[in-house]
């Protein structure tokens, strides 16, 4: 009976995969240069066909496969080139090496993007 | 002491309060339910320093005074307002959120002419502000202030201004308008001169090699003409020009909301000429009796929800040119040899529509259809000489845009079909033929998003003339370091050239028409095919603060096969397949340059080698200079709080000698040089905006009032074997004056 309804709740979630989601998950940055970073690296995770990032929002809309790829893959791959997710952060050293202008963990960078 | 500090305290509200502060909250209006403020938008007055930045709450306050009145407010990702205050009560206002699309629009210093760094192809964008700086009126006068394109004279009588890129005329570059290819066949010559200034809302130029999308028929570049739109449109526009040389021109337009997704524009154009001048004393006149009637209709649906945009477009014109000897009068004259006279009269009808959806859900997707009829129709006589060709045309395109696997790799691909029917009357030989056409096309476009792009495209055509072709197409971009771009491209163009419509100016001469050895079926003559490859480098730099760009470019045109326009014998003029080598090498070096706060220096030198092997040998293309040099100097004043603003512009161009056709076996008095000199022409313009409803403008052509002497060989005797009103090399009129102006309410 339990392994019943496992095989069906398996079954719909295999059903539920869509070639073309519309996901949104929350990436921290701050300028323009984030953006190409993360959208960069966004559209070299495999099965991400879309990426368009919000500067102001934060919010980096993707249109992805989900039968290759999903929203935890694509926060790791986010840590992977220094931005933090609501799930991953970016480890320490990865972060230290983005550009100067992109350090947004640092207010005052932040505060002089909004003044721009 | 103790009163001392009293006065202060007393003092210190009145101190606070003598700097009058005005108030205001900033919100979104995407979330107009919860009223939140948005934190960090920037405020300030316009063409002040004075600015201030909103709380968390959406708030701030600003220092005013009452010569302020325009506030202006930005936030990244929202549209930038500005607001007029009248008086200091709060305000509260909502920005509107950006679409993807508008945020390269909205950049608020935009260069007049757009050089794309991200773009693969070597195209630019010359928008409105840059059409404005042309002192009149039609798209063949519109490229005046832009080094890339030659502006040439096509003969003596018309005076129609003619354009070149890389060294080739018009019919070798693909213009389109709107992507539907629109200057072709019976158009070539004057077709130009048929789409007011007004109506166009920018142009793209690319040099060299085109896209596969829009066709085969390109060789050395393309030129797209995007017309104003009744969304975007002024609701209200008018324009008049005047100038001194007897010219009137008035162009009104009017756009309105049909529904919420329909919106309309009426575009009107009409221009005169009445006045016949002959300021050479050689009794013919120096510009023609013209008058033109244009008309368009657009019709535009938008429903952003559902992806849908389309477009309607019915456009009717009549133009009516006289040229010809002073005495001339048509009705009595025309057909004898008592005065040598010349009519042009053209209508055209063209109705077009578009269609395009882009899938709501799937953003890099899309499909496009395009459908376009025209019938133009020419009725001219020169002197003696007949010729009227009648030119209908059937364009459409199907496209479908989407991805391979993420939207690094792009695609493009679709199928289109083309009929055209030519009849034609020279003299008395009467040339018919129908042309079909049917393409398949693919071309894929890669992107890493930072230093390294690549288009690539193919298209195979089956064509009743020129048979089943392969048309392949590359470019490629590549930033090798900061703000540099290097581009590549090579691509395969053929056409059957339209001999008569082409070089009508012909018909103006006493020349014999010869068409030799034919062989192949378009007047006997086979397709023209040519191969173009070029290299471009461009870099942006940064001298004493001041931002610049310097361009080389350097594109070769090698003709496997081309129609040989052969004037050497000045008896006659010959038409025949090529039978050695022609190409044309151009090699242009470019630098844009902000000399001075608001003074922009825009600067080219250009070389051209085009030559031909003609059956007399292998020459230099006639009248095309190898040298020239280009230099643009604009200056805007800060546009004050009235909204008014001064704007100059200076066009300087040095035309290096020509060489001329032959006319060796001519009598003595009825011979040329070998070369015509070199010369200079300067234009300038000074426009007055008052506001942004009213502007004026006035200006010069050919200041330094350079003229070409006895532009028409034998104009003493028109009927007479040496009569040639073709060698035109300069202007034929000296200093020409000019005023407009221009009203507009949204």
């Amino acid at each position: 009976m339990i392994l019943c309804a496992l095989l069906i709740t398996v079954s719909v979630s295999a059903q539920k995969k869509k070639r073309n989601a519309k996901v949104s998950i929350e990436v921290d940055g701050v300028c323009m240069m984030c953006k190409k970073r993360i959208e960069v690296a966004a559209l070299k995770t495999k099965g991400v066909k879309f990426a368009n990032w919000n500067v102001r929002t934060h919010q980096l809309n993707l249109i992805i496969d989900e039968r290759k790829t999903d929203t935890l893959k694509i926060q790791k791959k986010m840590a992977s080139v220094g931005h933090d997710t609501k799930a991953i952060k970016a480890k320490l050293e990865v972060y230290n090496a983005i550009d100067p202008c992109c350090k947004y963990r640092d207010e005052q960078v932040v505060k002089d993007h909004i003044k721009q | 002491m103790k009163k001392i500090i009293f006065s202060i305290l007393i003092l210190l509200p009145i101190i606070a309060f003598s700097q009058t502060q005005f108030k205001g909250m900033i919100m979104d209006k995407n979330n107009t339910k919860d009223n939140l403020g948005v934190y960090g938008a920037n405020v300030h007055w316009l063409g002040t320093s004075i600015g201030t930045v909103t709380n968390e709450k959406g708030w701030f306050t600003i220092s005013y005074k009452k010569t302020y009145k325009k506030l202006v407010v930005s936030y990244i990702g929202y549209k930038t307002d500005t607001l007029t205050i009248t008086n200091l009560k709060p305000i509260h206002h909502f920005l509107t959120p950006d679409s993807e699309l508008d945020e390269v629009v909205i950049e608020t210093k935009r260069k007049s002419i757009q050089k794309s760094f991200f773009k693969t192809q070597n195209t630019f964008t010359v928008n409105k502000d840059e059409l404005l700086k042309a002192a009149c009126c039609n798209l063949s006068e519109s490229f005046e202030t832009n080094p890339s394109i030659d502006v040439s004279f096509s003969d003596a009588l018309t005076g129609t201004k003619q354009i070149e890129m890389l060294g080739l005329k018009s019919p070798y570059l693909l213009i389109t308008q709107e992507n539907v290819p629109s200057i072709r066949g019976a158009a070539q010559a004057f077709g130009l001169t048929f789409t007011p200034g007004t109506w166009v809302e920018s142009i793209q130029i690319t040099k060299g090699a085109g896209s596969v999308v829009n066709g085969y028929e390109s060789i050395s570049g393309q030129i797209n003409a995007e017309l104003v739109k009744p969304y975007n449109d002024s609701k209200v526009f008018v324009n008049a020009y005047s100038s001194l040389n007897g010219r009137l021109e008035l162009n009104t337009h009017f756009n309105t909301k049909v529904s919420e997704k329909w919106q309309t524009g009426l575009y009107l154009h009409g221009n005169y000429r009445g006045q016949k001048f002959d300021k050479n004393n050689d009794t013919f006149l120096d510009a023609p009796l013209a008058n033109q009637i244009n008309v368009m209709n657009r019709w535009q649906y938008t429903n952003a929800e559902k992806g849908w945009i389309s477009f309607i477009n019915f456009r009717y014109l009549n133009d009516e040119k006289q040229m010809g000897q002073l005495d001339f009068d048509p009705l009595i004259h025309k057909g004898t040899t008592a005065f040598w006279g010349s009519e042009i009269n053209t209508s055209r009808i063209e109705t077009s529509a578009k269609l395009g959806y882009v899938f709501p859900e799937l953003p890099f997707q899309s499909f496009g259809f395009q459908l376009a009829y025209s019938n133009h129709k020419q009725d001219s006589y020169f002197g003696l000489n007949v010729y009227d060709i009648e030119h209908e045309s059937v364009y459409s395109n199907l496209i479908f845009n989407s991805i391979i696997g993420d939207t690094r790799n792009k695609f493009k691909t679709g199928i289109n079909f083309t009929h055209d029917t030519f009849e034609e009357l020279v003299n008395v030989n009467n040339y018919n033929r129908k042309e079909t056409s049917f393409g398949v096309f693919f071309e894929y476009a890669y992107d890493n998003l930072e230093d390294f792009s690549f288009t690539a495209g193919l298209r195979v055509d089956n064509h009743n003339l020129l048979g089943t072709f392969v048309t392949p197409r590359l470019h490629l971009r590549y930033a090798p370091w900061e703000d540099s771009v290097f581009r590549a491209s090579f691509g395969r163009g053929k056409r059957s050239a339209n001999i008569f419509a082409e070089n009508q100016q012909l018909f103006a001469s006493s020349r014999q028409i010869k068409i030799n050895n034919p062989s192949g079926n378009i007047y006997g003559l086979n397709p023209e095919i040519a191969w173009n490859y070029g290299v471009s480098f461009m870099q942006k730099f940064n001298l004493m603060e001041r931002k610049g760009d310097i361009t080389f470019d350097f594109y070769k045109t090698d003709f496997e096969n081309q129609v040989v326009v052969d004037w050497e014998n000045p008896q006659e003029i010959s038409f025949y397949d090529l039978f050695g080598k022609s190409y044309a090498n151009t090699m242009q070096l470019e630098i844009s340059y902000e000399l001075l706060k608001r003074v922009n220096l825009r600067t080219a030198y250009k070389y051209y080698d085009v030559s031909t092997d003609y059956t007399s040998g292998k020459f230099q293309k006639p009248l095309q200079a190898k040298h020239r040099f280009f230099a643009n100097i604009s200056y805007e004043t800060d546009i004050t709080m009235d909204d008014s603003q001064w704007k100059f512009d200076v066009t300087y161009n040095l035309i290096g000698k020509k060489r001329l056709p032959n006319t060796a076996t001519n009598p003595v008095n009825y011979q040329l040089s070998e070369y015509s000199k070199r010369y200079s022409l300067l234009n300038a313009q000074v426009t007055r905006v008052f506001s942004k409803q009213f502007e004026v403008y006035a200006g010069g052509e050919n200041l330094t009032n350079y003229k070409q002497k006895n532009p028409i060989l034998a104009s003493d005797n028109p009927f007479g074997a040496n009569f040639d009103s073709t060698i035109v090399y300069a202007p034929i009129f000296g200093a020409a004056f000019y005023a407009g102006l221009r009203f507009n309410i949204d």
